[in-house]
């Protein structure tokens, strides 16, 4: 299905601050976004960075000081949208007088599905999420991590044509992100469409086919996870051994780890280096290319950011 | 509507599960209590004072908890996050107030409907047995629990766009103030300057008349209470409820859920 299934122009959240609210926070400002149908959209950015509060406007949880959005074609406000979207909020809590059984009964009842169909849409989903034994305990006895899961089921138990995920993977153990990987990709083999926030970025990397990174309320870039780094090799790294008594060449860029040596050189000076190490009889044994990775490109942006605004802070003063 | 009942039935079982009809318990101690010792000092009144017992001990518990339950009904779910959930399904704003403020009444009169078998069961061990005049004491039962609507009314409005804490206070002090009322548009209106006089009676008006409510004296002497009394006391409470949740609706609709 052709078309974006999120459409964001110009979105802009301020908060008023201050005894008389006259001083404005702004918490995200002009974004301009789509997320496309069919797509697995990873919305990534430090803690703070704005990503909480787009998705809250997308759900209708707090409203914009300018621009709008259009998700699968309705205007945001138009609650009966609802209907085709999964939403799992960040560090979720849900009444915990109810089992995670009797919960997801609760808000299955507002998609209209008949008594036969909720109960069995409800143990499919405990399955799903792993907790098909916990089901009739109590929330209040639910860890961090088994809420995250009901979070989860509640988010995909009507079927949704898109599922938004806020910081899906918190919480979790290594086993439940692996099975909240697996729910995602699922997702998309059933041509939904998954939008998730995350700051971790290994998952962005290993799910999405795009991402967007947020950073101080501005979108600094949208694409492929290996379109946002600079896809130039940054150089090339040789792992080899040397021979009892024998000098390392190119000392001065050698580390040693352990009976290994690893060297990085630029890739226009890799044979020369390899001819070298030939020469030493060194044993090569890997020759791998260096690229930068989505971590050192956010990492990148967060430290520009913060240098700007201590540019900013500097010149106030 | 669908949708607000879905909320208001599971509204009514967190009352349930939370143990908030353990109140009953403290009703039948506090009514077993009062059946025997009144039965001992108060020779020939008896059922006065059981009926006023009563039907102020309905009245208290009924406050208490339509006042911190009231407050709660939203707060709660904004402070825990519940509502987070819940508002992402197509679940319009003011169907989740309505369907909060339906639970808790249907709450409110069950708790109320079993405090007033209790209070029946007590008159007729007093008495030995049941009149027709008694019915009385169910009229002023329900407008017990018409008094409780509004306040729950006025609960969530408070609560929908202050602190819980505040909310408690204005449901509260406005309860105090609505006993009072009556008072106030007795006041001399004559010797005051137009202004204030215009804005005492706009003021007598639009606060809550929370003392039209009360019948204990008519129920406790076992005297009717007049049709068009019950019928203009359920007018007031669904009219001033209706205004009251559209005036929360809009204040919620338009409220930040950070």
């Amino acid at each position: 299905m052709p078309g974006s299934a999120i459409e964001i122009e110009n979105l802009t959240k301020e908060y008023p601050f201050g005894f008389l609210h006259l001083r404005k926070k702004t918490s995200l400002e002009g974004l301009n976004m789509q997320v496309e149908t069919g797509e697995v959209f990873g919305f990534i950015g430090p803690n703070g960075a704005g990503k909480s509060t787009t998705i809250k406007l997308l759900m209708g949880l707090i409203f914009p000081t300018a621009g709008n959005a259009r998700i699968l074609g309705k205007p945001i406000s138009d609650v009966e949208m609802h209907r085709d979207i999964g939403y799992l909020p960040e560090q979720p809590y849900f009444y915990d007088y109810l089992t995670a059984a009797e919960v997801l009964d609760y808000f299955a009842r507002f998609h209209d599905l008949t008594a036969a169909d909720r109960k069995e849409r409800v143990q499919r989903m405990l399955k799903k999420v792993g907790l098909e034994t916990a089901g009739k305990i109590q929330l209040r006895k639910y860890s961090k991590g088994m809420l995250q899961r009901v979070g989860l089921a509640q988010a995909i138990l009507h079927d949704p044509k898109l599922v938004i995920l806020d910081e899906p993977m918190s919480g979790l153990d290594p086993v439940g992100r692996r099975e909240v990987r697996d729910i995602i990709l699922e997702l998309k083999r059933d041509g939904k469409t998954v939008m998730f926030s995350t700051h971790i970025l290994s998952d962005a990397e290993v799910l999405c086919d795009r991402v967007g990174v947020i950073v101080g309320g501005k979108l600094r870039g949208v694409g492929a996870p290996g379109q946002m780094v600079d896809m130039k090799t940054q150089g090339m790294e040789i792992v080899f051994e040397l021979p009892a008594g024998s000098n390392a060449p190119l000392l001065s860029k050698v580390t040693k780890m352990g009976e290994r040596y690893r060297l990085q050189v630029p890739e226009e000076e890799l044979y020369a280096a390899i001819e070298q190490l030939r020469g030493a009889g060194a044993r090569i044994h890997s020759v791998t290319q260096v690229k930068a990775t989505l971590e050192e490109f956010f990492m990148n942006l967060v430290e520009a950011d913060r240098a700007q605004a201590a540019a900013v802070e500097v010149n106030g003063k | 509507m669908r949708r607000a009942g879905i909320v208001a039935l599971n509204t009514f079982r967190e009352a349930v599960r939370d143990r908030v009809l353990y109140s009953l318990v403290f009703f039948a101690l506090l009514m077993m209590v009062a059946a025997i010792v009144v039965g001992q000092i108060s020779i020939g009144i008896e059922e006065s004072v059981i009926v006023s017992l009563g039907l102020s001990a309905i009245s208290v518990i009924g406050l208490l908890i339509s006042i911190f339950l009231g407050v709660a009904l939203v707060s709660k779910e904004m402070e825990k996050r519940t509502l987070f959930a819940l508002l992402a399904k197509p679940v319009r704003r003011w169907e989740f107030l309505l369907g909060k403020f339906g639970g808790l009444v249907l709450t409110l009169a069950v708790n109320t409907a079993a405090m007033a078998l209790g209070l029946l069961l007590v008159m007729l061990y007093v008495k030995h047995t049941l009149e027709r005049s008694d019915a009385v004491v169910l009229v002023a039962v329900y407008f017990i629990l018409l008094k409780l609507a509004l306040i729950v009314a006025l609960a969530l409005l408070f609560s929908c766009y202050t602190t819980p804490l505040l909310a408690i206070l204005f449901t509260a002090g406005l309860y105090i103030v609505g006993l009072y009322v009556q008072e106030l548009r007795n006041l001399p209106v004559d010797v005051m300057n137009p202004g204030t006089a215009a804005f005492t009676k706009w003021l007598s008006y639009l606060l809550p008349n929370f003392e039209n409510f009360n019948v204990m004296a008519l129920a406790a002497h076992g005297r009717a209470v007049p049709g068009a009394l019950i019928l203009q006391n359920t007018l007031y409470a669904v009219i001033y409820c209706s205004m009251v949740l559209t005036a929360a609706s809009v204040v919620f609709s338009r409220r930040n859920l950070k």
